[in-house]
């Protein structure tokens, strides 16, 4: 007989614990062939708001980490997603009925791209910073400092991929995030999370909310302590419009919808570019 | 008031040395076909740790033509990012280790444990971290959309800080795709024969890293090595120049980082109590065994008595010893000829006319030491003021206005390192502007981290070590001809 295997709860991953939703509410996934998975959490806009709170007070210590210390710790998520390379695999198969060797590739490129931010940690500022030589005697410099809590839509297509390539640039600059992974296919941002539990991240750095992004998504864009939107992951053009529109109410800064993304190939310095501020401080010069 | 200290020693258990190592070639040790050896001994006991090879011209041959086929059939080849991997592994391996080579370091250097501790073995493990990075992101150094390697680097370190000056070597030439041949110095090849056994750990394909152990001459036959397309050296000025000459007529690529005779200049604005722990971590940090160690102190002439009564007492309160006990904060000389060195150039002094001062510490019998010690009454004429001693000496000299501080500060055919306390911020970038150094620390001395580069002006040497600079020490940066 076989072994009666122990079914997981997927909740939500909010200041680094895994609560239920506050509302109650879950939803169910199915695989790709539409065969029943998991209840999956549902996000209520009270969910959002507790993460924005956790997001904020994780900001304050992660922001001001030193770069080659937010460095190692991305190190180390790769270092713990590889443990758990064959679990994405097979959820990524499960989910997105994907091919063994396609779901493969992209847990690969996913565990890469860590390691590819982690390298960035200690050298963004050095690419999109610099100093400037004004006319006078004054030394000046302009460095990049992160916007602050940003909440984030990843694609729906690319579970892992996506999802990572959404987090690891808005936190190798300092920033946290409230993430939505895609609703069709959440398990990995599940296991994600517990990846993100394990690895030295700060709680509340990376807060994930399972749910639907049309629904809890209009009270982050309004919500204001939350200072940027990664709208990546939005399909319709219109929710997206509305989303930018409430994102005015507190000038948020907002990363545009990218569907059709080619995520597997390599990233350039932009989306690091979209959560930070120039900061240009100025000095005199003289006896 | 003095303090009794209960003896804090290290361990040294952790440490495992074997009685003979041969050289590292092509993934592997193997016995030196010049079948020569040489004695490694602790300069703070004169107890022999072990016998090194001494690798001849075959043995060099050898280890080049193993860095050439490891560049031409795997690391060239190499996605940027396989390569970052190798090295991000190193880097933890070395945190993981780190406690051993710690121990290992201060056994075979003299240096304290405190320091190897904390500052040496914590920079190596970043330096590979921080150049992991860039092994896949050469296109965004500001070097061209696929800055090129350059193929076998030939290169020599000294015995200051072996195993960081390791680091600064192999990582960036690792990172940009080169191969590596490196010969530590003779007295201290221990953490580089460590190292050796931690490229294993990380599977580094053979070949890609290479230790030759052996003397000046081994050095000498390694950079004139005709199949090397880059030559990097840290050592003594002198070298330096035979190594330039050496070097000239040929398409291979150097970088110098040479002697140093930096300034260390304190305002009469200055956090006293501050610039006293400056000067102290200045010049008798490592024994004073730092080539941009600040060994000429600039006083301005208001404050002078005060700074020179405050570090006498700070001075007294120093602990010399064995090096591997934690509170030691002055270590061994590493070498019998360096303290021969320091005892010569010290005699100078005297003889010139400048007035040397010592706390009273006592030296242990056996071993090399030399008790921190300090010149007043030192004018830029003298030798103590002209050359590098390399040692726990500092020469006092002072100045009345700003202008005079950099005349004095830049008046030495050396650049690397110059050190401002004041604490007028306008007045510390009005006087980095003027002086002829690759470093300037203000209010801190001695700063050192993976992301800025290292190096010196004029005769401290060129190329930079560190930072978005350094890769370019490692890559085909020129325009092509």
């Amino acid at each position: 007989m076989s072994r009666v295997d122990v079914r997981k709860t997927h909740k939500l991953f909010i200041g680094g614990a895994f609560p239920r939703s506050e509302s109650g509410r879950t939803y169910e996934v199915n695989d790709a062939k539409g065969e029943f998975i998991a209840n999956v959490a549902q996000a209520s806009r009270k969910d959002a708001r507790d993460a924005v709170l956790a997001g904020r007070a994780a900001f304050a210590k992660w922001s001001t980490a030193t770069a080659y210390n937010r460095g190692q710790v991305l190190y180390r998520i790769a270092e713990v997603m590889e443990g758990r390379r064959d679990q994405f695999i097979a959820e990524i198969e499960q989910g997105e009925g994907l091919s063994t060797k396609k779901a493969a590739a992209a847990v690969d490129a996913a565990i890469d791209r860590w390691v590819w931010y982690a390298g960035w940690a200690d050298k963004y500022a050095q690419a999109i910073g610099n100093t400037n030589p004004v006319a006078g005697p004054f030394f000046n410099f302009s460095t990049p400092e992160p916007t602050g809590v940003v909440a984030a839509v990843a694609p729906q297509d690319h579970s892992i991929l996506g999802l990572v390539s959404v987090i690891a640039p808005i936190i190798t600059t300092g920033n946290a995030v409230i993430v939505m992974p895609s609703p069709s296919a959440p398990i990995p941002a599940i296991t994600l999370a517990e990846c993100l539990a394990t690895s030295d991240v700060p709680g509340g750095v990376v807060n994930i909310l399972t749910g639907a992004p049309a629904e809890v998504m209009p009270w982050l864009a309004e919500h204001a302590d939350v200072n940027a939107l990664d709208l990546t992951g939005i399909v319709d053009e219109s929710v997206a419009a509305e989303l930018e529109r409430q994102a005015a109410g507190t000038v948020k800064r907002v990363q545009a919808p990218r569907s059709g993304a080619d995520w597997m190939s390599p990233p350039s310095l932009d989306r690091m570019r979209s959560f930070v501020e120039t900061k240009t401080v100025w000095l005199p010069v003289g006896i | 008031m003095t303090f009794e200290y209960a003896p804090a020693p290290e361990s040294r258990s952790v440490v495992d040395i074997d009685s003979s190592y041969g050289l590292f070639i092509n993934g592997e040790f193997v016995e030196p076909a010049s079948n020569t050896f040489l004695k490694t001994i602790n300069p703070a006991t004169e107890e022999v740790l072990s016998e090194v090879a001494e690798a001849g011209k075959a043995d060099v041959d050898a280890a080049v033509q193993a860095a050439r086929k490891a560049y031409n059939k795997t690391w060239s080849k190499m996605a940027g990012k396989d390569r970052a991997k190798y090295i991000f592994r190193i880097a933890r391996l070395i945190q993981e280790r780190s406690r051993e080579l710690a121990v290992l370091e201060t056994l075979d250097n003299g240096k304290p444990i405190r320091e190897s501790r904390d500052v040496d073995i914590p920079l190596v493990a970043a330096h590979f971290f921080y150049h992991a990075g860039w092994a896949d992101k050469l296109e965004f150094a500001g070097y061209g959309p696929d800055p090129k390697s350059l193929g076998v680097a030939a290169q020599v370190i000294p015995w200051n800080f072996p195993l960081l000056m390791l680091a600064w070597k192999i990582a960036p030439a690792l990172a940009c795709g080169n191969t590596v041949v490196l010969k530590p110095a003779e007295t201290t090849p221990l953490t580089a024969l460590a190292f050796a056994d931690i490229c294993q750990q990380a599977d580094l394909p053979p070949g890609v890293v290479n230790i030759i152990t052996g003397a000046g001459e081994t050095g000498r036959m390694l950079v004139e090595h005709p199949d090397v397309n880059k030559v990097a050296f840290t050592g003594s000025t002198e070298v330096g120049k035979a190594i330039q000459r050496a070097v000239a007529g040929t398409d291979k690529k150097l970088t110098l980082e040479l002697g140093g005779k930096a300034a260390n200049i304190v305002f009469d604005d200055a956090p006293v109590d501050q610039a006293i722990e400056g000067i102290v971590n200045g010049i008798y940090f490592n024994q004073g065994h730092v080539c941009c160690a600040g060994s000429r102190l600039l006083l301005q002439e208001s404050i002078a008595e005060e700074v020179i009564d405050a570090l006498k007492r700070r001075l007294g309160t120093l602990r010399l010893g064995d090096p591997l006990d934690k509170n030691t904060d002055i270590g061994a000389i590493n070498s019998r000829m360096q303290l021969n060195k320091i005892e010569e150039l010290t005699k100078s002094g005297e003889d010139e006319g400048a007035e040397r001062w010592s706390p009273n510490c006592p030296i242990p019998d056996k071993g090399f030491w030399f008790p921190p010690t300090v010149f007043t009454n030192v004018t830029q004429a003298h030798r103590i003021a002209r050359e590098e001693i390399f040692g726990p000496v500092l020469s006092v000299l002072t100045f009345r206005t700003p202008e005079e501080a950099v005349e004095k500060a830049n008046n030495t055919p050396f650049g690397l390192s110059t050190g401002i306390w004041t604490d007028k911020g306008s007045r510390i970038l009005w006087m980095a502007n003027k002086v002829r150094s690759g470093i300037v620390w203000a209010n801190t001395f001695n700063r050192f981290d993976p992301t800025s580069p290292f190096g010196g002006y004029k005769e401290s040497g060129f190329g930079r070590e560190g930072g978005v600079q350094g890769l370019g020490a490692y890559l085909h940066v020129e325009d092509p001809s």
